[in-house]
């Protein structure tokens, strides 16, 4: 089980956590096309690398917070809070 | 037990402790610390089951956890390792896969019609006619291999602990306890795991001089606080270094799942003796040295009379004396460094008998031993993502690297002298040790709170360990003949040969194809044969073959240990004990355990609409909303308006996911310029607090709203009918008056004496109620002061099964009753309540498609033609005389108030129109008509009852 920085708890269990998945911008919904709006919903770039993604420390501090996730090793990095600056939160153990 | 032999140094027998046991209902004596097979083969019983295929006789092959051959049945437990579970007082083992009898076995005729079993079995065989399978199935099924399941055993208990270990430790010879000794000694905290009953390794069965060393580091790892479980297993190595232990050895439970969280993991898990493959390789009395010689020392068992043994290696060489010492006489030694091969095995139904050897000898025997080469168990490295590679010179595949925080020792990474394999663990375990460091260092800074760690980082130790050597061993797999490559899954190297013919010549599609390597045995044993025999059948080398991905588990584990103790959560009112007092049915509704009736629901639907009822709703979901931007926040959720919401009211709302579907519903309450009370589903109240927490952090983090769950800290109470303000009125301040407090409206107020009640004019139930929420500490008084003072008026509790009757009499739909995980918000029909003149709200989009588009379904009351039919609920509705479904029945009941059957149902827009007549499939596959009617509500559909 991955172990995730959660910036503010620091290392907890990934099932601590609930994971939201891959990061991304919701579109306008006054301007939006369908497709725009689908893509957000339903399609995920899914890349053999570097992915940021959600997670929510649901049974921590209750904090949404972004990550970066390497696909390929499961490495975590830059844990971020929304509003807050990179650097600013705790880091991983590797 | 004429098989044993006078006690002698090493043994792990207690001779002062004799336990009976039955086999197949015949009464046996064994010794405290045998195992169940050593006892049985004291007692000269040699055939301890049966293939699972063939049904061929088998006794012991490693005695060993990994014995395939001696899976048994004790007592109400089956597929018990035999050569593993240690004997106990009282036990009554009995044979699998047998019928009808050990000795004489009507399946094993499989083995003259073993053609019609051969590879792919399972895919191929039985499958055409498609008519006949359930006959096909019928019989296959009595030929099923595993014991027998009583379905009345009881439930054994079983547990988990969480661990937090520097370092664990995963085998405890004299490498793995050598490295658990160094790196508790370097400060670290240590866990060591090992599988067999007792640490030690191969030194168990060795020389005086071995069990001496044991003994000393044994004491040292103590010494050093080192952690030392026996009889369990690693399981499994996950991301981080999660480790999973099944410990097998807990008092008080059945098993323990150990979830550990290393450090470092370091892999000592030696090697395994591999079988031989040659024709009849699967007689009892075939056995690797390993067997013979834990048979011999360990338990003092004499495992035959005359032995050949076939050895290739120093354990075959050791066997040979632990044989003489035992007083077996050795027929033959057939040394395969000397190029001499065994061929052949012939056997009665119950034993070998002669072996032929390559250069036409044939000699009598009951036992052959073998010693042909060892497998690495490379499983937890793999699972780290270490890819073994095979090294023909030693004749076994070798880690190739694991990450940083996994390390090897042993004989897994090579062959060396005790002292060698010592130092290399010591070495190995002084590294992880502080590689454990680092990461605790990290993990101390990443979770600090009030104090700071001052200390700097530790440095990065690199792996400057010394290579142990690789002896060479001469590539030993496969006689000339064909024999069992899976003894588990009874596939033979023939069977490989047919697969590979077939086009299954990938290792990964063989496994599938023949099953090979998938049995108990998990692969231990027959990987590398597997392996081996497929790069003969493809004339290639065993390298360029390559190994199967050995996944979790390193050995099965049960459900049991991976369920461990149900703690499940159940949730209750503070009313609920007067509930069970009172003769309540309880439900389980989600977490919730809630009266469904008291009895009779259907009059305390009538007593509601005709007197007065109350309601237990503190499940109801309750968030406390607070700050500038509530009205915002509420726009945003919910599809309708909420930025002039007086204070004082009450409004009801749809919320919608971003996909457009419905996600809860319920009223919330403006209680004051910036403070709201919001109310969700009872299921849906964790979900909505996350929802609302994750608009406000991530969409919307610069708006004010404090959010805090108030679900327990409210105890809520509906009290329903046309008594209900008389009742209330009795026990409040609140001026109840409909001009002063009408439908919709919020009121604050002393209840019962209670300060700081809320109360509300809300109408699930069509009646004209109150719904209260009082202090969850005073709930229970509030409660029995409504029933005490309202005994005159005719006030009963109700239950929710009463509710569900009322609020199907008027028609309010449920969210995830009569609305489903498709249902976006335009299915509920209540279209006023979709705003798109707002510029924004969760979902906006999708409902506007949805409506625009006009294709969704809708909900719909309506009313069986034959008013005393109950459709199901979910019964199908069809296009007439078609089977084309058109819709469902989401809701019906009988309705005690209109004494008819009543319905809401989800039916495609064209058959929504008030008098359609709807085709519905009754589960009794009768269909019967139904008429769509013009509102939802079957009763009072002009809600005059609510608001009076």
């Amino acid at each position: 089980m991955l172990l995730v920085p959660c910036p503010n708890c620091g290392p907890r269990n990934a099932a601590d956590l609930s994971y939201n998945g891959e990061s991304r911008p919701r579109p306008d919904p006054q301007t939006c096309s369908p497709e725009e709006w689908r893509t957000y919903l339903y399609l995920r770039d899914n890349p053999s690398g570097w992915l940021v993604e959600s997670w929510y420390c649901s049974s921590g501090c209750r904090k949404h917070f972004t990550i970066e996730r390497h696909t390929l090793t499961g490495e975590l990095r830059t844990p971020i809070l929304p509003g807050s600056k990179p650097g600013a939160t705790k880091g991983s153990t590797k | 037990m004429n098989h044993r032999l006078p006690p002698a140094d090493g043994e792990v027998l207690d001779r002062t402790k004799a336990l009976t046991f039955t086999w197949n209902g015949k009464k046996l004596e064994g010794f405290e610390g045998d195992t169940i097979t050593s006892a049985l083969m004291a007692n000269g019983h040699h055939i301890i089951g049966r293939s699972m295929k063939y049904h061929r006789p088998r006794g012991v092959l490693t005695a060993d956890f990994w014995d395939p051959n001696t899976t048994v049945q004790v007592g109400d437990e089956p597929n018990v390792r035999a050569s593993h579970r240690k004997l106990e007082a009282g036990m009554q083992v009995v044979a699998q896969n047998v019928w009808p009898s050990l000795s004489f076995d009507i399946k094993a005729a499989n083995g003259l019609v073993g053609r019609f079993l051969t590879a792919g079995f399972y895919y191929k065989t039985f499958m055409k006619p498609a008519a006949l399978w359930p006959r096909y199935e019928h019989v296959l099924a009595k030929f099923a291999p595993g014991g027998e399941v009583d379905l009345d055993t009881p439930h054994g208990r079983y547990d988990k602990r969480f661990a937090h270990p520097d370092v664990v430790v995963a085998g405890g010879g004299p490498a793995g306890l050598s490295a658990a000794i160094a790196a508790a000694e370097a400060g670290s905290s240590v866990m060591l795991v090992e599988h067999e009953h007792h640490v030690g390794g191969h030194l168990l069965w060795g020389t005086e001089e071995d069990r001496a060393r044991v003994a000393d580091l044994t004491a040292a790892a103590l010494a050093a606080g080192v952690e030392i479980l026996t009889n369990s297993t690693v399981t499994g190595r996950y991301e981080d270094n999660w480790i999973a232990i099944l410990q097998r050895n807990h008092p008080g439970v059945v098993e323990r799942l150990i979830k550990a969280r290393a450090k470092t993991l370091v892999v000592a898990a030696g090697t395994i003796e591999r079988p031989y493959v040659f024709e009849g390789n699967d007689l009892p009395g075939v056995m690797t040295s390993g067997a013979v010689r834990r048979l011999i020392t360990m338990y003092g068992v004499k495992p035959g009379k005359q032995a050949v043994v076939f050895s290739a290696n120093e354990s075959g060489e050791a066997a040979i004396d632990d044989l003489r010492r035992a007083g077996v006489s050795i027929a033959r030694v057939v040394d395969a460094l000397t190029g001499e091969r065994i061929v052949s095995t012939k056997g009665s139904k119950k034993r070998v008998k002669e072996v032929l050897l390559e250069d036409g000898a044939k000699i009598k025997c009951d036992l052959v031993v073998t010693a042909v080469g060892w497998t690495t168990p490379t499983s937890l490295l793999n699972m780290a993502g270490d890819r073994p590679v095979y090294d023909a010179d030693a004749a076994r595949f070798f880690p190739s690297g694991a990450p940083d925080n996994v390390l090897a020792t042993g004989g897994m990474v090579g062959d060396g002298s005790l002292d060698d394999l010592i130092e290399h663990g010591r070495v190995t375990g002084e590294l992880a040790a502080g590689r454990a460091a680092v990461v605790r260092h990290r993990l101390q800074v990443a979770t600090a709170r009030a104090e700071t760690v001052d200390e700097a980082e530790p440095g990065y130790l690199a792996d400057e360990r010394t290579p142990l050597d690789r002896w060479p061993h001469p590539e030993l797999f496969r006689a000339s003949t064909h024999g069992i490559v899976d003894y588990s899954e009874d596939v033979s190297s023939k069977d490989l040969y047919s697969a590979a013919a077939e086009g299954f010549d990938s290792v990964e599609l063989i496994k599938r194809f023949t099953t090979a390597t998938m049995g108990p045995s998990q692969g231990k044993l027959e990987t590398v044969n597997t392996v081996a025999v497929l790069a003969q059948a493809r004339g290639d080398s065993i390298g360029d073959v390559g190994t199967t991905v050995w996944r979790p588990p390193y050995a099965p584990i049960s459900l049991g240990a991976l369920a461990g103790r149900i703690n499940e959560p159940t949730r209750l009112s503070v009313i609920q004990p007067w509930h069970e007092a009172n003769g309540a049915t309880p439900i389980l509704a989600g977490q919730w355990v809630r009266p469904d009736h008291y009895g009779d629901p259907l009059s305390e639907v009538r007593n509601t609409r005709e007197n007065v009822g109350i309601i237990d709703v503190t499940p109801l979901g309750k968030l406390d909303l607070q700050g500038p931007d509530v009205a915002n926040l509420l726009s945003l959720l919910y599809t309708n308006k909420w930025m002039q919401l007086p204070i004082g009211s009450v409004r009801y709302g749809i919320m919608c996911a971003e996909d457009g579907v419905v996600l809860d519903d319920g009223v919330t309450a403006r209680l004051d310029e910036e403070h709201y009370l919001m109310t969700t589903t009872s299921s849906g109240a964790a979900r909505i607090w996350s929802w609302i927490e994750m608009w406000l952090q991530t969409e919307r983090p610069e708006w004010q709203v404090h959010v805090t769950p108030v679900t327990t800290g409210l105890t809520s109470i509906n009290i329903a009918g046309p008594k209900s303000r008389a009742l209330l009125g009795r026990l409040t301040d609140i001026d109840l008056d409909n001009e002063a407090f009408p439908y919709m409206r919020v009121r604050q107020g002393l209840i019962a004496g209670i300060e700081q009640c809320i109360a509300w004019r809300i109408g699930f139930t069509g009646e004209l109620s109150y719904e209260i929420h009082v202090p969850s500490g005073h709930g229970l008084a509030v409660w029995e002061r409504l029933l005490a003072e309202g005994a005159d008026l005719g006030v009963k509790p109700f239950g929710l099964e009463a509710q569900r009757i009322m609020r199907l009499e008027k028609g309010h739909f449920i969210v995830g009753q009569d609305t489903d995980g498709l249902s976006k918000a335009p299915v509920t029909g209540l279209d006023p309540l979709l705003k798109f003149d707002k510029d924004d709200w969760a979902g906006l989009p999708e409902v506007r498609w949805s409506l625009e588009s006009g294709d969704h379904p809708v909900i719909v009351a309506c009313q069986p033609d034959d008013r005393s039919i109950v459709p199901e609920e979910a019964a199908q509705i069809l296009r007439s005389g078609t089977t084309e479904i058109v819709g469902r029945i989401t809701s019906s009941r009988m309705s005690p108030t209109l004494e008819r059957s009543i319905c809401l149902a989800q039916v495609s827009k064209e058959f929504a129109d008030a008098g359609t007549s709807l085709e519905v499939l009754l589960v009794d596959g009768r269909r019967i008509t139904a008429t769509v009617i013009e509102h939802h509500a079957h009763f009072d559909p002009e809600g005059e009852r609510l608001r009076g």
